[in-house]
């Protein structure tokens, strides 16, 4: 494996000026585009990416207009990874050498219905780098719960109301069960701290095998938010500790920001409109949840 | 995508708008012309890599109007627009008007506060 020190470091200041995602249609402020953006500007030209159903395939491939500046494939919805892995095998089949395969799925289309080609295409280690951008449900379709959406999100199949507070089950551990693979890289990021994604698609990019990135990246229509928000959002998300940031690597864990104390979750939370109707007592749910994660992941990953 | 002699051979000052969007390599926007015979149509379901033969200016409600004397180049902006619509610029940063959905993202995040919201 590539040692950390010899790759090339990747910044604002030195990253490749061209635009390989331009002109697409997605809503004033998304932040799965600066997720699909940026990974693209950091792996280079010689890029396949592979799309499946989801927000960034339905912005970016809206006929006659192709807003992808390089290869770029709509994949079938349960089939994006081993889309990918057919793609990487034929490049390899090619003789191309100086290639990255990716691909760019949202939750919904990681971690349900895209979930079996994904644990396939890891299992059998394919040299694909799969960046999940994770807005928290199904937003291409009009806001409906995915297995990533948190406690308490109102969404229009889990209606918030007398009898249930929106969304009533947590947000499944995403990032655990891809390393549970055993899986030669994967990380998780937030849009709302760009250099540490960038440097984290950088790591994968020089990494021979399956990787995965679990980018945290915020979403103005399904959340509820003003669109100049939305990387303070993604941001605040990860000061308030519901969503952290690691990385797995030669089978051990390591936490790579460990805050010593949390922002109010509160505030995050009544920011949105999409969790704005939570009661005291669903907030002190998802504290009580939150605090139980951190103290298993310092005890073990630190 | 331009070739690298013709980068080369105009130095910034002399360059328009145009050849600077052509220079940082994004993608220009296109004509659309309805396709009149079988041939004109791509050979797959899409046209090439970067075809837009659409603006996203109309989209916009605020503009960003950017203040060069308080402006750091700091690039925060440039990394974070959704639409990759901040260009560099000889040491300063441009706005490609055309692609631009106005969402405010680098106006709220200038550390500077160098980037002002006007109504169009």
């Amino acid at each position: 494996m590539t040692k950390v020190l010899d790759i090339p470091k990747v910044n604002a200041k030195n990253m490749t000026e061209k635009e390989f995602f331009y002109g697409h249609k997605a809503c004033a402020g998304c932040g799965g585009s600066i997720a699909v953006r940026l990974a693209l500007k950091v792996l280079g030209e010689r890029t396949y990416s592979a799309l499946p159903a989801g927000c960034m395939s339905a912005v970016g491939f809206i006929y006659p207009q192709m807003a992808f500046n390089s290869n770029a494939i709509i994949t079938t919805f349960p089939g994006s990874a081993s889309m990918a892995a057919g793609i990487a095998a034929g490049a390899k089949a090619l003789g191309q050498k100086d290639f990255k395969t990716v691909v760019f799925a949202g939750d919904g289309g990681t971690a349900d219905i895209g979930f079996q080609a994904l644990s396939g295409m890891i299992d059998r280690n394919d040299d694909v780098l799969y960046i999940c951008y994770d807005n928290e449900a199904y937003m291409n379709t009009g806001i409906q719960k995915s297995g990533l959406t948190p406690y308490g999100t109102k969404t229009t199949t889990t209606p918030a109301g007398q009898n249930i507070p929106g969304t009533i089950t947590h947000k499944k551990n995403l990032f655990e069960i891809i390393a549970a693979h055993d899986i030669a890289y994967a990380a998780t990021a937030s849009i709302g701290y760009p250099q540490d994604f960038i440097n984290k698609v950088n790591k994968a990019k020089h990494v021979k095998g399956a990787t995965f990135i679990h980018v945290y990246a915020s979403c103005p229509t399904g959340w509820g938010t003003p669109t100049e928000t939305s990387v303070e959002i993604a941001k605040d998300a990860v000061d308030a500790g519901l969503i952290f940031l690691a990385e797995y690597e030669d089978g051990e864990y390591k936490l790579n920001r460990n805050p010593k104390e949390f922002k109010s979750v509160e505030e995050y939370l009544k920011k949105q409109g999409r969790f704005k109707h939570m009661s005291d007592a669903d907030i002190q749910c998802v504290i009580e949840n939150r605090d139980k994660k951190w103290e298993r992941m310092r005890k073990n990953w630190l | 995508m331009v070739s690298g002699k013709l980068v080369k051979r105009l130095t910034n000052d002399q360059l328009t708008n145009d050849q600077i969007i052509e220079k940082m390599s994004r993608p220009k926007h296109t004509e659309y012309k309805t396709p009149t015979h079988i041939d004109d149509y791509p050979t797959g379901p899409q046209y090439e890599a970067g075809f837009l033969p659409e603006k996203n200016a109309g989209w916009r409600t605020f503009k960003p109007v950017v203040n060069h004397d308080e402006c750091i180049y700091c690039l925060r902006c440039y990394l974070l627009c959704p639409d990759g619509t901040i260009m560099k610029d000889n040491g300063k940063i441009k706005i490609d008007m055309d692609y631009c959905k106005g969402c405010g993202v680098c106006a709220h995040e200038c550390p500077k506060d160098a980037i002002e919201m006007v109504k169009e």
